[in-house]
């Protein structure tokens, strides 16, 4: 006699210890296994996109600074890089330095947060509070920048609202020479751990084609085997003057483009994003970092689309004005809510452990979704 | 031991019973839960580079109790859509399954709930009560989560039995005794003696044992961290799966009875392998009381080795919990199924010609 199963419909979130933020997933299940996720966003909407209508331009950074929180300086670097490129605005080189030292330790701080989120997620504690340990230290320079932790509201158009501290440069160079046997201590702690191994590898796999249709980008794109960086591929800012690698997935455990590819790509781009910053320190100019900000921010009539590689993929910003003091429309094409769309495929016929796993590695950020 | 003298003592059957009951509790258990919470979160805080709870007490040492406080306080909720007598009974359950196998544990050759010659039998069978207790805990909540918690947990604490329990079928094959008085007993007061070196056997039957100890000894590790549902096994808890499986639901002092379960499990399954493989309460290195010539001293020894031997397996576990990441079910289940049982009864056979020898 055959056994009569029902499936279940399991209701996972809003208020979840790991969907990382305010995102519910209907799942459908039968028994451990996933027949279909259907992710409902929405919940941390904040009319972000319809309030930036009602604002001049320079007002704008700060709510830019409250999409993607975990990666805040490079929201304001492509939203500032749009303005500048509508307005013709030729910014310092000292600035240019500067934004991307910030841009990069951001990136690290961002990824840091991804990675040990995702090893909580796995069950492994530990690697959590290892990675905000060395993302504090990223925090305290950017609070001796600006003043503040999270959201900084640093880059304006044309410019910085501060320039470096004395100790910056310093704190940082100490941070890189600490931070680097860290990276090696979680490798060994999680990357390398066998049980970490056998529960992320060869989940959910992300193949290369499905990952250009759906139009994924990022260290997701990379996982999956793609060299697509815009900070190679559409160079902006002085990335062009730096020498570093662009990291693809391998399939080093498993099939390229699954869980473990996804998660060590960040690890790899933390190191490169070293290398980026130890580079630019060495060669930042001296200069004035106000002296391009314009008095008054009127773009001409025009409209532009400017995109960045931001620690999530690209994110781009598409900028409408009508030649007044604010903008038309402000659309912003967020990485992780294109990431969010191919994460039902991802998640099909796996068990409902693997469901927190793949969602702790394509690292969204929800209110980056939501807007 | 302790009944007899009590009984002697006061000439009452049902107080020295009653006393000898209530002891372990009192005593042992209670205590050393306001201690294991205080450890565990210790041992976490300093292998994460924090400091842990610092501001009850000195270095917070005063902070379980004020915790306890907490859970007393709070309202005894019970959610409307639960089956309200299972959902109120889960947790004695469980704690009952718990606390009854410390009636058999030898702290010491004189503080021993009770002498039974199935003692070993008997700890695996009561503790079977917990997965009753959990199963129910997770049906009565009406809760998903508590629900698939109590289905994995009742797969994977059975599942683990098994090895468990051939492990131990391969300890009675060496030593010939369920009682775990008896195997303590036998394991005298020399390391050398312990069952993990081959136990009291001489010249090559110890020898060849060894290997096979040695491997029985982390299989049976392995499989009780799972019974009592610890990382890498605590599937069933699953924070971040599952919220906290079949406990979700719970709240206040019930809450604070599984607590209290989970913990005094911890010390169960650690007591089990240290009589089983490390002597039990037996001393590495003989008795000071011996040497000095204070026979009230050995007691207070043997107990003292005892907790010993027991807080370190428990610290392993806390170190394994903080440095691992956590199974999935289906690997969970592999692992024992493919692994565990196949290589016990390897053991359970060539320790079983071993002895044939």
């Amino acid at each position: 006699m055959a056994l009569k199963t029902e499936e279940m419909v399991l209701n996972m979130g809003p208020q979840h210890p790991s969907t990382h933020g305010v995102l519910r997933l209907e799942l459908q299940i039968d028994g451990e296994i996933i027949i279909d996720v259907i992710p409902h966003i929405g919940y941390l909407h904040r009319c972000f996109e319809k309030h930036a209508e009602a604002m001049t331009y320079p007002q704008i950074i700060p709510y830019t600074d409250r999409m993607d929180y975990l990666a805040s300086m490079y929201n304001e670097f492509g939203y500032a890089l749009a303005m500048e490129r509508l307005m013709k605005i030729e910014v310092p080189e000292r600035v240019e330095y500067i934004r991307v030292i910030m841009g990069e330790l951001q990136r690290i701080a961002s990824h840091l947060v991804a990675l040990g989120t995702y090893g909580a997620d796995i069950g492994a504690f530990t690697p959590f509070l290892f990675c905000f340990r060395d993302r504090e230290r990223i925090l305290h320079l950017f609070e001796i920048t600006c003043g503040a932790r999270l959201l900084y509201n640093y880059i304006w158009i044309g410019g910085l609202s501060h320039d470096l501290h004395p100790d910056f440069i310093r704190l940082t160079k100490e941070f890189i020479k600490d931070f680097r046997p860290n990276v090696k201590e979680l490798n060994d702690l999680l990357s390398y751990n066998r049980i970490f191994i056998e529960r992320t590898a060869n989940v959910g796999v992300l193949p290369i084609d499905t990952a250009i249709n759906y139009g994924v980008s990022g260290p997701n794109l990379r996982a999956s085997g793609m060299k697509w960086d815009l900070r190679r591929d559409d160079p902006y800012s002085v990335y062009h003057k730096f020498d570093y690698e662009i990291p693809v997935g391998s399939g080093e455990k498993g099939k390229t483009g699954d869980c473990w590819d996804r998660y060590f790509i960040r690890v790899r781009e933390m190191e490169e994003s070293l290398k980026i910053i130890e580079q630019a320190i060495e060669q930042i100019p001296e200069g004035d970092v106000k002296s391009a900000i314009p008095k008054r921010v009127k773009p001409p009539e025009g409209q532009i689309y400017t995109r960045v590689e931001n620690p999530r993929g690209e994110l781009g910003y598409f900028i409408i004005s009508d030649g007044s003091l604010n903008p038309s429309r402000v659309k912003v094409r967020a990485p992780s809510f294109v990431t969010m769309q191919i994460f039902p495929e991802l998640c099909k016929g796996f068990m409902v452990a693997d469901v927190v796993a793949i969602l702790g590695s394509v690292d969204i950020v929800l209110g980056e979704i939501d807007r | 031991m302790m009944y007899d003298w009590l009984y002697n003592l006061t000439g009452s059957e049902i107080l020295s019973m009653f006393v000898v009951s209530l002891l372990p509790l009192f005593v042992f258990i209670l205590p050393f839960a306001l201690f294991a919470v205080l450890m565990e979160r210790k041992v976490s805080a300093h292998m994460q580079d924090r400091l842990g709870p610092m501001r009850v007490g000195y270095h917070g040492i005063l902070q379980t109790i004020a915790d306890i406080i907490k859970l007393l306080q709070k309202e005894d909720l019970v959610p409307t859509a639960t089956d309200k007598t299972l959902f109120n009974f889960a947790p004695l359950l469980v704690f009952m399954g718990s606390y009854a196998a410390f009636a058999a544990i030898p702290f010491s050759g004189f503080f021993i709930g009770s002498k039974i010659d199935l003692g070993i039998i008997f700890i695996v069978g009561v503790t079977g009560l917990v997965v009753a207790g959990i199963l129910m805990a997770g049906w009565a909540s009406n809760n998903k989560y508590s629900l698939l918690g109590a289905m994995r947990a009742a797969a994977q604490i059975i599942s683990y039995e098994i090895p468990t329990l051939l492990i131990i079928l391969t300890v009675i094959m060496v030593t010939g005794t369920l009682s775990l008085y008896d195997l303590s007993e036998m394991q005298t007061p020399y390391f050398w003696n312990w069952l993990i070196l081959g136990g009291p056997a001489i010249g090559l039957e110890k020898v060849l044992l060894i290997p096979f100890m040695i491997m029985g000894c982390l299989i049976i590790y392995t499989s009780t961290l799972a019974e009592v549902n610890r990382t890498p096994f605590d599937i069933p808890e699953a924070e971040s799966e599952l919220v906290s499986g079949y406990h979700t639901e719970y709240s206040g002092m019930k809450f604070a009875m599984f607590f209290l379960a989970e913990y005094a499990n911890m010390f169960a399954v650690s007591a089990i392998v240290a009589v089983l493989f490390f002597g039990g309460y037996q001393s590495p290195f003989g008795y000071l009381g011996n040497t000095l010539n204070l026979p009230w001293l050995i007691p207070i020894e043997q107990f003292f080795w005892f907790t010993s031997k027991g807080l370190f397996f428990v610290f392993v576990q806390m170190w394994l919990r903080w440095t691992l990441p956590r199974f999935r079910v289906d690997q969970l289940m592999a692992f024992c199924w493919k692994y565990l049982i196949p290589f016990s009864f390897v053991i359970l056979l060539l320790v079983g010609l071993i002895t044939l020898i």
